[in-house]
């Protein structure tokens, strides 16, 4: 974490006596360097300290070690000596609760930050928190702990306590003050969801209580200047605090006031404890103990005392942070800090004008994520019906950010003046990227390929999206392969997060690297695979869907199924996931893999989903699949007409490995081995790349922190295990590969050491 | 557009104690005055260009500006603009056949007269067969009326223009909702009974809202006086600076008000009250007391005040102009010649108010004068804070060389040379015609305190600007 802050001293001429209004800024700035150092530094502003907090830090989510100078200094202050300028370096805090090995450490950490942070709350001289920039987790705690908040209203400032995404709870007070100050229902959705809140919705809450808008140029950079005012404003409330021409105390709206007398009423209180409870049990399936203990540690804290919720606040926290899921969290967030990076270094040529040829859900996906970035984007269709479809799809997109504020409608029309639909390829020969999200069909794209290069310029990246087909087909009627790469979007664009780069043996570095740039730009988390059948994402999804089949074909009901897999910390379940990408789709890629992989990757009969896509169940898009999808209506029910097929189609269950555990374990362990054999055949570079993967693209359970963080966290030779007697009831399907046996063999490896 | 700051800002009590106090402050402006060198060398010793006509302003008249809400509230904007235009043709005799056209400037238009130059003029007298169209640029909608004026003469096509600007403040057009307006097109179109009774069913209370003119941006919502405190503040201005300027501004208009220098103003005999004959809103106070104001935008916090503000101002302008030879024809003497003018345009969120800046190095060097040249500045004063952040802008090389792409900074105009009659903070700003008042005011302070080129300046909404060359005529 990073931030700023200075503390000051007003001297009262009549009395003698010294008083000194504080005030802290924060500052974090939004890069996502992982060991950062982290700055403390104070100054005097008239009679008035101010600390400067400035971590270019991402995420801080603990104050860990940066207490110790953080009380040097607030000591400096309280005790009226103020000292020259002193810096701190400190690594991130979240590698601090990673060199813990007990609770008890943790508890410590916690229960240090406690300490800490009641020091300030209970500060004789008022405590301004500046903020600018993200404040989340610990800085947010500090935050609130202080008399008085004040925030940038831009887009960069956000106030949140992302700890339950991480696996933990907030840890230095955060549980018991959040509460008292916006409320008992809004803090649990706060803390519950871990969601960023905006500065100007913070003030609507109470969470801070003054915007400082911020300011354009003038003699110095504008995000400078901004700093420089917002210190200057909170220097002057902290005065005013100080000389009590200020309250501390917010008018509460009649809305909060009827909430605060309702939460007065212990009965009200079991009933949202209860129904909290409910919705989180509902929707972590329990497989999350994070958001279980938050609950449970407010309630301690507002039904027995704040000294009883402190307590337990700290001794949850050291359990948390001691859990497998956190450690699967933790290394999530670090993978995806990891996979925000260009590796491949600066291209040589920026990429601004981007062309995209297919308006369909994927190409106007991929235009809505690149406008809003400012790249010019042309997108081109074949027929004008198709192109208006997709242009309406990018103009939706940003209409709905104008319905939630979170755009102007102004913002909204120059924006999407970005984009310039048409049919032919005019303007091609600007283009520096040019994406094809054409039909998924070899010749097409073919053809495609052939009519862009005659059209585009030299340095003109060719990007294909496409889920399976061999990136290296695709370019060998390429006149310039080493332009040639695969981009492979998730759908739908603008809420997926994942983008897969696959390379060829023949694509340059520096193409690798202009995808890359384009892919950050437009918000994605990226990883880069080596080209083969089904490339990295699709071809670890291929033998589960297998085993999907085969389940079916053996008799189990799909409601059971997705049961089954979402229990397991699936988001989607595996037969509704058939049907949301696409009966057809899956046909296809079964094919083609079986293909390519042969026994491997059989399983479940293909004739299933040859009988499904000749009925015409498709899955949602058709209205049919294995259930029935009808506009408007949220409830599914089971498609009638799959009995037949699957009748016709079924096989014997066998019951030593049919049990509801059994039927889970051969779905993720199908995942998890190929997976690692990705790995072992080089087609992924890194296991961290491989668990983001999995986990953003195709929903393997956030949990377990993806294939690989699975095998470390579960233990390699269960897995073996496991599929070994898999194996010996089905064959080859379940065959361990040898980088797997290899880490059941010696317990010491592990992919993440 | 500026603020709604009137009612705040009448409510400052104004006592003669006050006026005292500020009868002192005038005082050191009038002695930097004198003490400016009167005969300067001059880079160029006229503006004239070869084989273009030169533009005269004969003369420039303005109705008294009034605080909206008085004297004028019950007349419509044509009928303030009809006064101006009588008052022109009084001042300067002008047969009423010879003028070729009519242009007026106006920001809130009313909708029965939205082309209000035509039935300003038919209203006045003025031949049926005299062309009229109405110009909107917001602040610098009669500064687009006379260079329009000034394109039509130098081109050819005519003559002699009159160009002017009006604005009422009092009564603005107010709508009924979207919802409700759709409905009653519907109606008008219904035919039968049952489809009217339908659409009337439709009808929910929510539609009665009505839709005020908006004194925001329309791009980025943000209201002109919360755009300037973010300016003061992004360029430091704090809020007794802003306070000083404005007392200046103020005292300096009572001084030319009591000596009798406001020439452009004429008497308006209001239809059933007292004539008016002078502007209102000039209210010397006290620093003290403008210390007491609260923000009225970025509350609690911001610098920008009501009495640091311009007022909503009623109010109209007219300006006679021609080609000179016709001029000297007709036996006129003009005032002035209109030169070089540029229009500039800049990010209207951060940069909304900064038109001076870009706009003066701009025309100066069009006209191949620099700063020192200059012998009158009259700038449009829409806030004390955007006047001196315009200041600090001009005076950065920093803010020059990152965003005008300069090498260097424009330079700082001489404070004794600066809108010494006063500005739009005390004087008004009726939106459409501040820009005559302005030319007026430098052509006039050229006469009376010598000098031969007067520099004028403006910030309108939207993030545009202007500045214009006027040189004094020959005596």
């Amino acid at each position: 974490m990073a931030s700023r802050a200075i503390g000051s001293f007003r001297r009262f001429p009549a009395s003698k006596t010294l008083r000194c209004p504080g005030y802290i800024c924060r500052n974090f700035a939004g890069s996502s360097a992982l060991l950062t150092r982290t700055h403390i530094n104070y100054g005097v502003k008239g009679d008035v300290a101010v600390v400067r907090i400035n971590s270019p830090n991402s995420k801080p989510t603990e104050i860990s070690k940066n207490q110790s100078e953080f009380v040097e200094v607030m000591n400096e202050i309280w005790a009226s000596e103020i000292r020259s300028k002193g810096e701190f370096n400190q690594s991130a805090d979240i590698n601090m609760l990673a060199a813990c090995k007990t609770n008890q450490e943790v508890t410590q950490i916690s229960q240090e930050g406690q300490r800490i942070f009641e020091k300030l709350e209970k500060s004789p001289k008022p405590i301004v928190a500046a903020i600018s920039g993200s404040c989340l987790g610990g800085g947010l705690e500090l935050a609130i702990s202080c008399q008085y908040r004040i925030a940038t209203k831009d887009k960069k400032t956000v106030l949140g306590s992302p700890e339950v995404l991480l696996g933990i709870l907030p840890g230095a007070g955060g549980t018991q003050r959040l509460p008292k100050m916006v409320g008992v229902p809004a803090a649990f959705d706060m803390m519950l969801t871990g969601r960023n809140i905006r500065a100007d919705r913070a003030k609507k809450m109470g969470l801070v209580d003054q915007l400082v808008e911020p300011l354009g140029p003038g003699l110095k950079p504008p995000e400078e200047r901004t700093i420089e005012y917002l210190e200057e404003v909170a220097v002057t409330f902290a005065k005013g605090l100080a000389d009590k021409k200020i309250s501390p105390k917010r008018d509460k709206g009649l809305v909060d006031k009827l909430t605060s007398v309702a939460m007065g009423i212990p009965f009200v209180r079991q009933q949202i404890y209860k129904k909290v409870e409910e919705k989180v049990r509902k929707q972590t399936k329990g497989l999350y103990p994070a958001p279980l203990k938050i609950i449970d540690v407010v309630k301690t804290g507002i039904e027995q005392g704040s000294d009883a919720g402190y307590l337990s606040e700290s001794q949850k926290f050291g359990e948390l942070a001691m859990t497998k899921e956190s450690k699967a969290l933790i290394g999530l967030y670090h993978g995806q800090v990891l996979c925000k990076k260009n590796k491949f270094g600066a291209p040589q040529k920026e990429v601004k004008h981007l062309a995209i040829l297919g308006a369909g859900l994927m190409g106007a996906g991929i235009a809505q994520v690149s406008v809003d970035k400012g790249l010019k984007t042309i997108l081109k269709d074949a027929t004008l019906a198709g192109l208006g479809r997709g242009q309406q799809q990018v103009f939706k997109g940003l209409n709905d950010k104008v319905k939630k504020k979170a755009l102007t409608s102004f913002e909204r029309d120059s924006i999407f003046s970005n984009l310039t639909g048409q049919l032919d390829y005019q303007g091609f020969e600007k283009a520096d990227m040019v994406i094809e999200a054409v039909f998924e069909d070899l010749s097409l794209k073919h053809r495609v390929l052939k009519e862009v290069e005659a059209v585009i310029p030299d340095h003109c990246v060719f990007a294909s999206n496409t889920s399976a087909l061999p990136i290296n087909e695709i370019s060998a009627v390429s006149k310039r392969p080493e332009k040639v790469i695969g981009m492979h979007y998730f759908s739908p664009v603008d809420k997926m997060q994942l983008l897969e780069i696959i390379t060829t043996e023949k694509t340059s570095k520096d193409t690798t690297a202009s995808a890359v740039a384009v892919g950050l730009k437009q918000g994605k988390v990226i990883i880069v695979v080596k080209d083969g059948p089904g490339f990295y994402t699709t071809r670890c999804l291929a033998p589960m869907m297998s085993e999907v089949i085969r389940i079916l074909q053996e008799g189990v009901d799909p409601k059971k199924l997705d049961s089954l897999t979402t229990s397991f910390g699936f988001p989607v379940g595996a037969a509704t996931l058939v049907d949301e990408v696409g009966v057809d789709v899956a046909r296809h890629v079964a094919e083609d893999l079986g293909k390519a992989f042969g026994e491997r990757f059989g399983g479940g009969s293909l004739d299933l989903l040859k009988q499904m896509v000749s009925k015409g169940f498709l899955g949602r898009k058709s209205g049919k699949g294995f259930y029935i999808y009808q506009e408007g209506v949220k409830s599914k029910n089971l498609n009638s007409d799959m009995d037949s097929i699957l009748a016709s189609l079924k096989i014997p269950p066998k019951s030593e490995v049919s049990s509801d555990e059994d039927i889970q374990y051969r779905l993720v362990t199908r995942f998890v081995n190929e997976a690692v054999m990705c790995l072992q055949e080089g087609i992924l570079a890194t296991p961290a790349e491989g668990d983001i993967g999995a986990v953003f693209g195709l929903g393997f359970p956030p949990c377990l922190g993806g294939p690989f963080r699975f095998v470390d966290l579960y233990g390699a030779q269960k897995i073996v295990d496991r599929l070994r007697k898999y194996e010996a009831a089905y064959g080859k399907q379940f065959t361990p590969c040898q980088l797997l046996v290899d880490h059941a063999n010696s317990p010491n490896k592990k992919f993440y050491q | 557009m500026t603020s709604i700051l009137t009612y705040t800002f009448k409510n400052l009590p104004s006592t003669s104690k006050w006026a005292l106090r500020f009868s002192v402050r005038p005082l050191s402006c009038s002695s930097q005055l004198r003490a400016t060198p009167a005969a300067q060398t001059k880079s160029k010793k006229t503006l004239a260009k070869p084989n273009i006509r030169n533009v005269v302003v004969v003369d420039g008249v303005r109705t008294p500006f009034l605080l909206s809400g008085t004297s004028y509230k019950d007349l419509m904007p044509h009928d303030v603009a009809r006064a101006a235009l009588l008052g022109l043709l009084h001042r300067t005799s002008v047969p009423k056949e010879v003028v070729d056209y009519i242009v007026f400037g106006t920001v809130i238009q009313e909708v029965k007269t939205s082309n209000v130059a035509r039935e300003a003029a038919l209203g006045a007298g003025f031949s049926d067969k005299t062309p009229a169209h109405t110009v909107t640029m917001a602040c610098i909608s009669a500064n687009q009326a006379m260079t329009t004026g000034v394109g039509l003469i130098a081109s050819g096509q005519c003559d002699v223009v009159v160009a002017g600007g009006v604005e009422l403040m009092s009564d603005v057009p107010i709508r009924h909702s979207r919802k409700m307006r759709k409905m009653l097109l519907d109606l008008n179109k219904a035919k039968t009974l049952g489809q009217r009774l339908s659409l009337l069913s439709k009808f929910r209370l929510n539609f009665l809202s009505p839709e005020l003119p908006a004194v925001a941006e329309f791009s980025t919502s943000e209201t002109m006086g919360h755009s300037a405190d973010r300016l003061a503040a992004a360029f430091a201005v704090s809020r007794t600076e802003q306070d000083e300027y404005a007392l200046r501004s103020h005292s300096l208009a009572k001084k030319a008000q009591d000596e009798g220098l406001l020439s452009d103003v004429v008497p308006f005999k209001v239809p059933g009250k007292d004539t008016v004959t002078k502007d209102n809103g000039i209210r010397p106070s006290s620093l003290e007391q403008m210390a007491k104001l609260k923000p009225a935008f970025i509350k609690p916090y911001g610098t920008v005040t009501a009495a640091n503000s311009s007022f909503l101002t009623d109010g109209a302008s007219a300006m006679l102009i021609m080609a000179e030879e016709k001029a000297l024809a007709m036996g006129y003497k003009p005032k002035a010649y209109l030169r070089d003018f540029v229009y500039v345009s800049q990010d209207p969120k951060d940069q909304l108010l900064l038109g001076p800046t870009y706009a003066t190095p701009k025309v100066l060097e069009k006209a191949g004068l620099t700063l020192n040249d200059v012998d009158a500045f009259e700038f449009h004063e829409a806030f004390s804070g955007q006047i001196l952040a315009n200041f600090k802008a001009m005076d950065s090389d920093w803010f020059a060389q990152n965003y005008m792409g300069r090498k260097t900074k424009v330079g700082l105009p001489p404070l004794e040379k600066f809108n010494t009659w006063g500005g739009s903070l005390s004087l008004g700003h009726p939106f459409g015609a501040t820009g005559c008042r302005l030319v007026m005011a430098a052509a006039n302070r050229l006469r009376k305190e010598g000098g031969q080129y007067g520099l004028v300046a403006a910030c309108a909404a939207g993030g545009q600007g202007h500045a214009m060359i006027v040189e004094a005529y020959p005596k």
